[in-house]
């Protein structure tokens, strides 16, 4: 890449030019310091290697329950998907299909997304339709609240703490982990390097 | 006009942002109102039932002892939604007065808003546990109140909200202005 190309930045739209980046800086635009795009060395790999252990662990925390409850000998665990279940039973269909989109099928496209990205990049092959792709992604992103999920799990559990036996699931440890390689597969994830890999004409 | 490299609309300024980002706002001011005061969800158990709201839940965890996590529900689901308001609000104003002055400042604002965004959901995904696992046959049984679906349009609404809000047009003198 030539260091004249130019960059708008998105947040306050000042056009300047693109510095080169040493391995791991950042460029910050002059006036509003917003960041414009990040030097992630060895970016596929990396992304690769977390977005695959985060699925990998997203398939369990949705296949088992999160966390149980016993009291006076009553028994009652639940996965997420089991917990949407019931919400929708409880006439709250918004509430539902809002949980779903936020907590199950915007993570999982995304996942899927960035995996049909990557595993081609790194056998050497350009990825097809990388270009809408990646605006999916974009857009999508805001939607994606895992993190939040689960603080809303824990609160949960403190609010339960007093009044039940509480067993925490494999899926809540799942989730944990999840968390902490969704942030690394974000960081790693290069939108403008990939950006750059798209033809004009495509 | 289409982007040669990715197929986007391209246009100066999103089309708009101003009217959209009203309409989304008022209508997160005006659901904030049942959000707060119709019941999060209501409590059967063998000592009688109970209906709280985000603050009476609020109020509870504090006096059960847990005060830390009483201030973080406290701040995600009254603080955060709030101030979120109150903030797109005010940047809204300072684009349609015109101002040019301490447009850093009100874009560093902007983008705590898009931060903090997503973060309100938590009392909806706190209910929705809670709902789930506290169905104990006789014993005891939580069911969700109107106020989640309320807070839920609110978190989704704010978050149109800021999204159709242009931050470039903090930068603009009112006569530049291409919506």
């Amino acid at each position: 890449m030539t260091s004249r190309s130019l960059i708008a930045c998105h947040e306050c739209d000042l056009l300047q030019q693109e510095p080169d980046l040493p391995p791991g800086g950042v460029a910050l635009c002059r006036r509003c310091n917003f960041v414009l795009f990040r030097h992630t060395p060895d970016s596929v790999d990396r992304a690769l290697a977390f977005t695959l252990g985060a699925a990998f662990l997203f398939i369990i925390a949705n296949l088992f329950p999160i966390v149980g409850l016993e009291a006076a000998g009553i028994k009652n665990a639940t996965s997420l998907y089991g917990a949407v279940e019931t919400i929708w039973k409880n006439d709250m269909e918004g509430v539902a299909a809002l949980v779903f989109v936020t907590t199950i099928l915007i993570p999982a496209l995304e996942l899927t997304l960035m995996l049909y990205v990557l595993l081609p990049l790194k056998l050497g092959q350009m990825p097809q339709g990388l270009a809408s792709i990646l605006r999916v992604l974009q857009s999508v992103r805001p939607w994606s609240m895992t993190q939040v999920f689960i603080l809303g799990v824990l609160v949960a559990l403190v609010k339960l703490v007093h009044l039940a036996h509480v067993v925490p699931g494999i899926a809540l440890w799942s989730f944990g982990g999840l968390i902490l390689l969704l942030t690394g597969a974000m960081a790693s994830f290069n939108t403008h390097e990939l950006w750059s890999m798209v033809r004009e004409d495509e | 006009m289409r982007c040669r490299r990715c197929g986007a609309a391209l246009h100066l300024r999103k089309p708009d942002s101003i009217a959209r980002t009203w309409a989304f706002l008022i209508a997160a001011y005006i659901l904030y109102i049942p959000a707060n005061v119709l019941p999060m969800m209501r409590t059967g158990s063998l000592f009688g039932a109970q209906a709280d709201t985000i603050m009476s839940g609020v109020v509870y965890l504090w006096h059960s002892g847990s005060w830390h996590i009483a201030l973080v529900v406290f701040i995600a689901s009254v603080v955060v939604p709030l101030a979120k308001m109150l903030s797109l609000t005010y940047l809204l104003i300072s684009v349609q007065l015109g101002w040019t002055h301490r447009s850093l400042e009100r874009t560093k604002l902007y983008r705590i808003l898009e931060f903090v965004g997503p973060w309100s959901m938590l009392d909806v995904y706190v209910v929705l546990i809670l709902v789930a696992l506290v169905q104990l046959k006789g014993l005891a049984s939580i069911q969700p109140g109107l106020a989640v679906a309320a807070f839920g349009a609110v978190v989704v609404l704010t978050m149109f909200a800021a999204m159709a809000f242009d931050p470039r047009l903090l930068w603009e003198p009112k006569e530049a202005h291409h919506v």
